[in-house]
């Protein structure tokens, strides 16, 4: 109990230096929460993706289509419950900085495979009936003002062309990482024109959503879907929905790596200004220390108080931190488009990851001068001059 | 009277440990802000060099990248028709209709990643005079053959002379290496315009159309012409070099803001680590000051004095992390540009206003964090510094 008294009262000695490093621990911690979110903005697709759905697209690469034909060869397939398929439609709204996922789907099929997308039942209904209508995410709609009854004018780009969707609902996300920013209307609606106008990719699929009945006949599905159109000119590749979207992020791996490395050095500069702190007091209480030492406080007495102030610097400069990284996050993800990253909140993980990198930086903090205090002989503690 | 530099210099031996701390806590900063904007400057420099002033390329308005564009023979035709295009020695335009589409392949270093493949007329290589093949052998006009370039032979698995890649439904022989010029075209596959189009079920539809133009200065007479077109209003021509530094846009500006937030964050831990650094010199040098003050020296030297050491432990440290961060020009970087979605290798580039501005930079670290303690320096009382010990 002295002995956290001491501490308490040793680490307000400098009031000015100790607040000082706790300030800045207290940002560094914020910067490694932030850019720790940042990173999980990425994975969090993938964590999003459903272990029962499987992902068919074209083998060379997804921006090419497949037949409309392979639907029903592949629902033949025992295990498979739902087929449902989409296509990228891009466009553009009013100019290329609204970017939002649009995609044309199947209606009948593309909210079944996808139960995390809450749409109510009567605008559902509607939305199925009129051919050139859409539903949109809760998100985009709130960033947007969209409400039911609205057109929206897209110029189409893949589609060329300029196109108009009726919103005629909005779903709501089921999970925080729900994706609730796509723009969704009837694939029939989109390959009636383009039969007219291009009609050589009439018929065309982007992908196809596989809706499984046991997650564990994943891998035996995807070869079975596979097999069945090797050897014509459109080739599959299925995997399950988390590979699919791993894939994705996979091409961005050199940044993140770096960013990674980032999120690192920051727990490296929180060390040193620590280390700093701690060895500077440290070396003022020379010595005190060699007093403590002769009154007959024993080494484990002088490891407890450099290395539980160092402790307690550190735990409040984290909390601090970690408290901060709340609000901060929140605003930078109501001024960055919505439409480019669906899943900025932060994690548990992070959280864990902050405070134990916090609680190290603690440990290692005090090494050296505790090192230093140990090896201090008595009398040469005594004579030491600031 | 001024207090000498050697002074300052000497104080920094005392504190040896404390000192070395603090530099490398700015060198590190400074590291991180130079690494994120050399990042930048690459991607920005290989997508510049990717093309040429006096091409213009022309593209659907709505379209984000190349692969989104789509290009109808008869638009083209139209597009044939137009003044300002150069024409060859044999009165050929120069001109190059070009299909561009992607392709994941195995990456060495693990995963797939997207290639981008673009058919070409032979005036492609008139028009690109950078692209040269450096091994192996142009491919064959109506053979199933592709040319690599030289980042893509050295980051993907299977892609060297005289292997086979499978794409399209066919199988493709690569018979030559190119090399760039340091631009995007690095990281592409080149194959004939015709086959590509069969292969890939696109007959009669470019993606874009790129052309010379008969005077470097000739593009807003071409533009005007164009306009007039009635037929080509969903498309839009740019300067070659304006279109492809667009294609750098969304990815360097993500990497700046997202670099300058975290180094002003950074710095703002560093700044306070010279901060605590220097209170403690300051502190530790009570009696010191007292004993200049009394041998005369203005409070004005002793700010300047304290001042002055802050400034010089931001400045190692600045030139530390920018050493540092110099080495990075060795490496080169291959990853997705999300704008045109196919990879592409940069390296890290220095540029003279990137050392401009780490070295502000950290000086103003060094400023920051001094001022306060120097501050404080100054205003010391002569008797009681002298008094206390």
């Amino acid at each position: 109990m002295r002995v956290l008294k001491l501490i308490f009262k040793n680490s307000l000695r400098h009031k000015l230096r100790t607040s000082l490093t706790i300030l800045g621990l207290a940002i560094a911690v914020m910067a490694f929460g932030v850019l720790r979110t940042v990173l999980d903005m990425w994975n969090e697709g993938v964590e999003a993706a459903a272990a029962n759905r499987l992902i068919a697209r074209q083998a060379v690469s997804f921006i090419f289509p497949l037949p409309y034909s392979y639907r029903d060869k592949i629902a033949k397939i025992p295990g498979v419950e739902t087929v449902s398929f989409a296509n990228w439609f891009q466009g553009v709204y009013i100019d290329k900085n609204n970017f939002f996922a649009r995609m044309a789907v199947d209606p009948e099929t593309f909210f079944s495979v996808y139960p995390e997308l809450l749409v109510n039942q009567k605008e559902f209904e509607t939305f199925k009936q009129e051919r050139n209508s859409c539903i949109v995410g809760a998100e985009i709609a709130k960033q947007y003002g969209f409400k039911i009854g609205d057109v929206i004018p897209i110029e189409g780009d893949i589609y060329p062309g300029k196109w108009e969707f009726v919103v005629r609902g909005i779903y709501q996300p089921r999970d925080k990482s729900t994706d609730a920013t796509q723009m969704l209307f009837h694939w029939t609606y989109i390959d009636e024109r383009i039969k007219q106008d291009m009609p050589g990719r009439a018929g065309q699929v982007g992908w196809y959503i596989i809706k499984i009945k046991d997650p564990a006949q994943a891998a035996s599905i995807s070869e079975q879907v596979d097999a069945l159109f090797k050897n014509s000119p459109n080739a599959t590749k299925t995997e399950t929905e988390r590979a699919f979207t791993q894939s994705f992020i996979s091409g961005l791996n050199s940044l993140l790596q770096a960013m990674n490395f980032v999120s690192f050095i920051i727990i490296g500069i929180i060390m040193l200004v620590l280390g700093n702190t701690m060895i500077m007091s440290a070396r003022e209480r020379t010595r005190e220390y060699a007093v403590l030492k002769t009154l007959g406080f024993s080494a484990g007495h002088l490891v407890g108080l450099i290395l539980g102030e160092s402790l307690l610097i550190a735990a409040l400069g984290a909390g601090l931190g970690l408290l901060t990284t709340y609000p901060i996050v929140a605003g930078i993800s109501a001024v960055m488009p919505k439409g480019f990253f669906p899943y900025f909140f932060v994690t548990p993980t992070t959280i864990i990851l902050g405070a134990s990198a916090a609680l190290l930086v603690g440990f290692t903090a005090s090494i050296f001068p505790i090192q230093r205090a140990l090896r201090t002989r008595i009398v040469d503690g005594l004579r030491f001059l600031g | 009277m001024k207090i000498p530099l050697k002074y300052t210099l000497r104080n920094f031996k005392s504190r040896r440990l404390t000192t070395a701390i603090t530099v490398l806590g700015i060198a590190l900063v400074v590291f991180v802000f130079a690494a994120v904007l050399m990042m930048a400057h690459g991607i920005q420099k290989t997508l510049v060099a990717t093309g040429s002033q006096d091409n213009v390329i022309i593209a659907r308005k709505s379209a984000n990248g190349e692969i989104s564009s789509i290009i109808v023979r008869s638009d083209y035709n139209t597009i044939l028709t137009l003044p300002h295009i150069a024409k060859s020695s044999e009165g050929k335009p120069l001109i190059s209709g070009e299909t561009v589409v992607i392709i994941n392949l195995p990456k060495r270093s693990g995963g797939l990643s997207n290639v981008c493949v673009r058919g070409v007329a032979l005036e492609a290589f008139t028009l690109r005079p950078q692209v040269k093949i450096i091994e192996g052998r142009m491919f064959t006009a109506g053979a199933r053959e592709i040319i690599v370039g030289s980042s893509i032979a050295k980051n993907f698995e299977g892609a060297g002379i005289g292997k086979t890649v499978e794409f399209g439904g066919n199988t493709w022989t690569i018979v030559g290496r190119f090399d760039g010029g340091g631009s995007a075209f690095d990281s592409e596959m080149w194959g004939d315009n015709d086959q590509l189009q069969d292969a890939f079920n696109r007959r009669g539809g470019y993606s874009t159309v790129t052309f010379k133009l008969d005077q470097p200065d000739a593009f807003n007479a071409f533009k005007a012409a164009f306009d007039r077109e009635p037929r080509l209003q969903q498309f839009e021509p740019k300067p070659e070099q304006t279109f492809f530094a667009e294609q750098s846009e969304n990815m360097t500006l993500f990497i700046r803001i997202l670099g300058i937030f975290i180094t002003i964050v950074f710095s703002f831990g560093s700044t306070i680590g010279a901060m605590i650094t220097m209170y403690a010199a300051v502190a530790n040098r009570t009696v010191e000051v007292g004993t200049l003050r009394a041998l005369g020296f203005r409070r004005r030297s002793i700010l300047s004095a304290f001042l002055s050491e802050s400034l010089v432990i931001a400045f190692i440290g600045g030139v530390f992390g920018l050493l540092l961060a110099s080495v990075l020009q060795f490496f080169s970087i291959s990853m997705l540009n999300f704008q045109s979605f196919s990879e592409l290798e940069f390296s890290f580039a220095l540029s003279p206003s990137i050392i401009g501005w780490s070295m502000f930079f950290s000086l103003t670290m060094g400023l920051l964090g001094g001022f306060l303690p120097a501050v404080r320096a100054a205003r010391l009382n002569i008797v009681n510094a002298l008094r206390s010990a």
